[in-house]
């Protein structure tokens, strides 16, 4: 077994410290991934949200009608969303996401993930 | 009292008019953009003559939108002015025989919601017909909360027709699986029950449509409108009279297609803007002291023989 003179293993030890940091704190920060899609004056915006897989989508109503968020091809949906209420949905694998509001079928949006 | 009037009516008959309501004996009906009076007991006489015995002159009242639960500055008492249109239909001069509630009973469809539309609505004196508004089906049942209350006889997802004084009435449900991209939807199988609905009519019976959203297409782009009504509307066509009376919109708009008059009636709970007056058709606010006279009921005075039926929209201002 070779041996490691203490140079290299400070060398080391300041490279592993850093990074075994960065992976904790990515460790942390993944399943937090989350994506903001408002819902105001009867308009998803973005109308159209681009993710990666694994990433949590956050709508929130900012009217003062209700909504909701119902996938075209009913895979998820909320109830009822009145003011300030919000709906998560977390999309773990890659394709697009049709959705609409089932009160006011004229509001539409989509959701793109990425693999 | 602040009235509107069906179209085509000047402020000299809309004043004659209010004074016909106000409970002096004369019946106004609207034929063809002129108006015409009779006296109530020609008009009575006609309709015993007319009517086999079984058409006879009625009034019956709408009212829409009621949106117990809402509580948005639009109007945070919806309470009291669905209240405030139990108090109007029961000092009508003329008692209705029927109402007909045109939808979104609820706001969010919700157990309390209901209950609180039965003990406000328990206090009419006449039997209510309903057909259920988008609101009405927020359920997680997408519509069983609804039917549970109101289903009782009916058809499908709560379509029904009934018989009253001569005239035929017919409730339609377009807010039951609407489709991404759309507006309102009536669905085939409806389609189907209307025409077996209709065909042993005869052409000269009076028709009477309620529904929730408009069956003609207000304003696309706000979703006001019946994408399939064009099939509902071709059974209705060979008919002399149609009145087709809906909410959904808040506010009082009348379209004229040959025999077929289309009538949305005022909310009892708050406005909604004008089509495309606004970036969005959201409850609008109003001042406190405006908030009456954009928030009503609507009666209507039937007449055998005299067609169409003749409607008198009410403020509470």
């Amino acid at each position: 077994m070779p041996s490691i003179s203490p140079f290299r293993w400070a060398v080391l030890f300041a490279l592993a410290v850093p990074f075994s940091g960065a992976v904790a704190a990515a460790a942390a920060v993944a399943p937090a991934k989350v994506q903001q899609v408002s819902i105001s004056n009867f308009v998803f915006s973005p109308q159209v949200i681009t993710v990666t897989a694994g990433t949590t989508v956050v709508w929130t109503n900012a009217d003062d009608d209700p909504h909701t968020v119902t996938a075209n091809d009913k895979s998820f949906h909320s109830t009822a969303m009145d003011t300030s209420e919000r709906f998560s949905f977390t999309f773990t694998r890659p394709g697009e996401f049709a959705y609409f509001c089932s009160l006011h079928p004229h509001m539409t949006g989509k959701v793109v993930v990425k693999g | 009292m602040d009235q509107d009037q069906t179209p085509g009516v000047d402020r000299r008959t809309l004043l004659t008019r209010c004074a016909g309501w106000a409970g002096s004996a004369a019946v106004y009906t609207l034929a063809g953009g002129l108006v015409s009076s009779v006296g109530i007991d020609a008009a009575l006489a006609a309709g015993l003559k007319s009517g086999g015995g079984k058409a006879k002159p009625f009034t019956f009242v709408q009212i829409s939108d009621t949106h117990l639960g809402f509580d948005k500055p639009a109007n945070p008492n919806v309470h009291a002015t669905a209240l405030q249109a139990v108090e109007r239909i029961n000092a009508l001069p003329q008692q209705p025989d029927l109402i007909l509630h045109t939808g979104d009973i609820t706001h969010l469809s919700k157990e309390a919601e209901f209950d609180d539309a039965r003990q406000i609505l328990s206090g009419l004196r006449a039997p209510v017909f309903y057909v259920p508004g988008e609101h009405d089906y927020l359920d997680e049942g997408q519509g069983k909360a609804f039917l549970a209350h109101y289903g009782k006889g009916t058809q499908g997802n709560g379509w029904h027709s009934f018989d009253h004084g001569g005239v035929h009435f017919v409730a339609l449900n377009n807010v039951a699986n609407l489709k991404p991209g759309g507006m309102a939807h009536l669905g085939e199988d409806q389609i189907a029950w209307l025409k077996r609905d209709l065909s042993g009519l005869s052409a000269s019976t009076p028709i009477v449509v309620f529904g929730h959203i408009p069956l003609w297409t207000v304003y696309e782009a706000w979703g006001w409108g019946t994408d399939d009504s064009a099939a509902a509307l071709e059974q209705l066509r060979r008919f002399g009279s149609v009145t087709v009376l809906n909410g959904h919109i808040h506010q009082i708009l009348h379209k004229v297609e040959g025999n077929v008059t289309f009538h949305s009636a005022r909310s009892t709970a708050y406005p909604q803007p004008a089509p495309g007056a606004a970036s969005s058709p959201g409850p609008l606010k109003v001042p406190t002291e405006q908030l009456p006279s954009m928030l009503g009921i609507r009666s209507a005075r039937f007449v055998p023989g005299m067609s169409p039926i003749a409607l008198i929209d009410s403020s509470f201002a």
